[in-house]
């Protein structure tokens, strides 16, 4: 029954790649450029809601930081990518140092050394946050992410202030974007079906229980905040170089809230869940632009009411909260329901 | 000696719970910690799994002093526990549940896990099969996928005692056990307790009120109140013991 549950996993696993694989290429090929760049930032936000819920939704340790972990991947990644000579003519403030001109590297590199970046910091903060229990993660995790914004403005000889970066080439494509959410839904899921999953999951549950059980709740906090920050670093590094600027405003606390509002509407704990919030958020928002503009009613030709949208899309998040309370999915992911499924027409 | 607690004390701020305690639990022995409530056992049980350091005194684990260590690295030099109310992992079956206890003993790092390496995939295996065995050895392999929280009170109980034996312990403490079970599950529990001692090896700690079920399973008990020893003995004697019954209830003899 083991063996036989492993190579199902395998299979779907198989199944998600050649999906994944076929749509990006179909998609490249027949949607517009519009579609596109919408298809190009859900699947960055789903390379951060997916393991940003690795360490809020599975290992239950309510953090609010990944603004601070993308912008410092987008930084880094920025710094690499622009091309000395554009730099150049970009620090209109201050004279950057001079390694920070020197500083060249390619796509992948670039991308790596963000999340590595990201990753490293998390190491260093979780010393002292999981020494303790409780909301202290979720006020010094918010402090961290104004103390990133607040050296981005305040450090123009790096950053160029509050001017940000720009002349980012624009390496981002689907192949990109998509392959690495794919990549980060394998890994994840790959945690979470491990000994390491199951030791976050033992700690959101309970955490006394666990440590009981002979678990290193610290190491397994750790290793979850860790990964979550790495792959937010790579999530900016590829929206850098999707949007080819970059400036602090982009990663104010707004940016935590709305993949909060992610991962909370698909589900915490649940990764098939952080991906359907995504789409329903990200794609959500853009389909209900039309509400922005006038309409024709029964007859009637209403004005333009910008904003409208988010009135449609605050009512619709508020009833999918009062009849789904767990998010669309709970705690399940899409292999329980399948199994559920099964055991129904048994 | 397996465990010996020597001279232990401990305070909370103005009050103390345990004032300079001793006793040694020999192997394959079944002790009860009995006492009326207050009386410092659970906190007697916090001070050997490490999640208290006793103000003064020492614990003693097959001679080595534990007293200091992180709670989960005692659990894996031996010492297993259950707790007073059942805590089991609410989001996770049963077979999950067991396979935490089995956390520190998979032998695969991180990075094998994420690329799932064949070693990864072997020791998964051979931990699975270790709690099937388990579960079986309880009688409940059918129940292995479902949730933990979904099953019976006494089934719970069952689970965690499951769970506290997946982690390899000598010795297994046992916090109220046979609390909330109705009288025919209290005699399977005592009957699982015995039977698990041979095959598992174990030595058992544990509190109980129910002193029918500590007469009937422990080789030895110890009698606290208010932090001091009154009665270290045969449980049969305990009970006739008088400062033991004016403990429980009043001291009305003197009056």
């Amino acid at each position: 029954m083991n063996s036989l549950m492993i190579k199902k996993e395998q299979w779907l696993k198989v199944a998600f790649v050649a999906i994944t694989i076929w749509f990006i290429w179909f998609a490249n090929s027949h949607f517009d450029e519009y579609t596109v760049r919408i298809l190009n930032n859900i699947a960055i936000f789903i390379i951060l809601a997916v393991s940003y819920n690795l360490i809020n939704g599975v290992t239950g340790q309510f953090s609010l930081e990944p603004n601070g972990f993308v912008a410092i991947g987008a930084y880094v990644a920025a710094l690499l990518l622009v091309s000395p000579d554009a730099k150049q003519y970009q620090y209109a403030i201050v004279d950057p140092y001079p390694f920070v001109l020197t500083l060249h590297a390619n796509f992948v590199v670039a991308l790596f050394l963000g999340g590595a970046f990201a990753a490293t910091l998390a190491a260093c903060l979780s010393f002292p946050v999981f020494r303790v229990r409780g909301d202290y993660l979720a006020i010094v995790t918010l402090g961290f992410g104004f103390i990133i914004k607040i050296l981005a403005i305040n450090t123009p000889e790096v950053t160029n202030g509050s001017l940000g970066l720009n002349d980012i080439p624009e390496f981002s494509n689907l192949y990109w974007t998509g392959g690495i959410a794919m990549i980060a839904v394998i890994v994840v899921l790959n945690i979470i079906n491990s000994k390491f999953g199951r030791a976050m999951k033992a700690v959101r549950d309970d955490e006394d229980a666990a440590i009981a059980m002979g678990v290193n709740t610290f190491k397994a906090k750790t290793l979850a905040f860790c990964t979550s920050a790495f792959f937010e670093g790579v999530g900016g590094g590829l929206l850098a170089a999707l949007l080819t600027s970059i400036s602090p405003d982009l990663f104010d606390f707004f940016f935590t809230f709305q993949l909060l509002i992610i991962i909370v509407l698909g589900g915490l704990g649940s990764t098939t869940g952080a991906i359907i919030g995504t789409v329903l958020v990200m794609g959500g928002s853009e389909w209900m632009r039309f509400l922005d503009e006038p309409m024709h009613l029964f007859g009637y030709t209403t004005t333009a009411m910008p904003g409208m949208r988010m009135v449609v899309f605050s009512l619709g998040l508020i009833f999918i909260m009062l009849f789904a309370r767990e998010g669309v999915m709970g705690k399940r992911e899409l292999t329980d329901l399948l199994k559920w499924r099964k055991k129904g027409g048994k | 000696m397996i465990l010996k607690i020597d001279n232990v004390t401990k305070n909370f701020g103005g009050v103390t719970a345990i004032k300079e305690t001793s006793f040694s639990v020999a192997p394959k022995e079944i002790f009860g910690l009995i006492g009326p409530n207050g009386a410092g056992k659970t906190t007697m049980f916090n001070i050997i799994t490490g999640n208290y350091v006793p103000t003064s005194g020492e614990v003693l684990f097959r001679n080595e002093a534990i007293s200091g260590l992180k709670p989960h690295h005692i659990v894996r030099k031996g010492i297993a526990r259950t707790f007073q109310n059942i805590r089991l992992f609410s989001s996770m079956s049963v077979l999950d549940n067991i396979l935490i206890g089995f956390d520190f003993q998979a032998r695969y790092g991180f990075l094998e896990a994420i690329v799932r390496f064949p070693r990864f995939i072997g020791e998964e295996r051979r931990i699975k099969a270790r709690a099937m065995e388990i579960l079986d050895y309880f009688g409940m392999s059918a129940l292995a996928h479902e949730k933990a929280v979904d099953l019976s009170y006494g089934q719970q109980r069952k689970v965690e005692i499951a769970r506290a034996l997946a982690t390899n312990p000598d010795l297994l403490l046992l916090d109220e056990p046979a609390a909330g079970m109705n009288p025919s599950e209290t005699e399977e529990l005592g009957d699982i307790i015995k039977k698990a001692r041979v095959d598992f090896d174990l030595t058992v700690l544990l509190i109980e009120h129910d002193m029918k079920f500590v007469n009937q399973l422990c080789d030895k008990v110890l009698v606290l109140d208010y932090g001091k020893t009154i009665f270290e003995g045969k449980p049969a004697d305990a009970i006739q013991d008088p400062e033991v019954i004016a403990a429980y209830l009043g001291d009305f003899h003197n009056d």
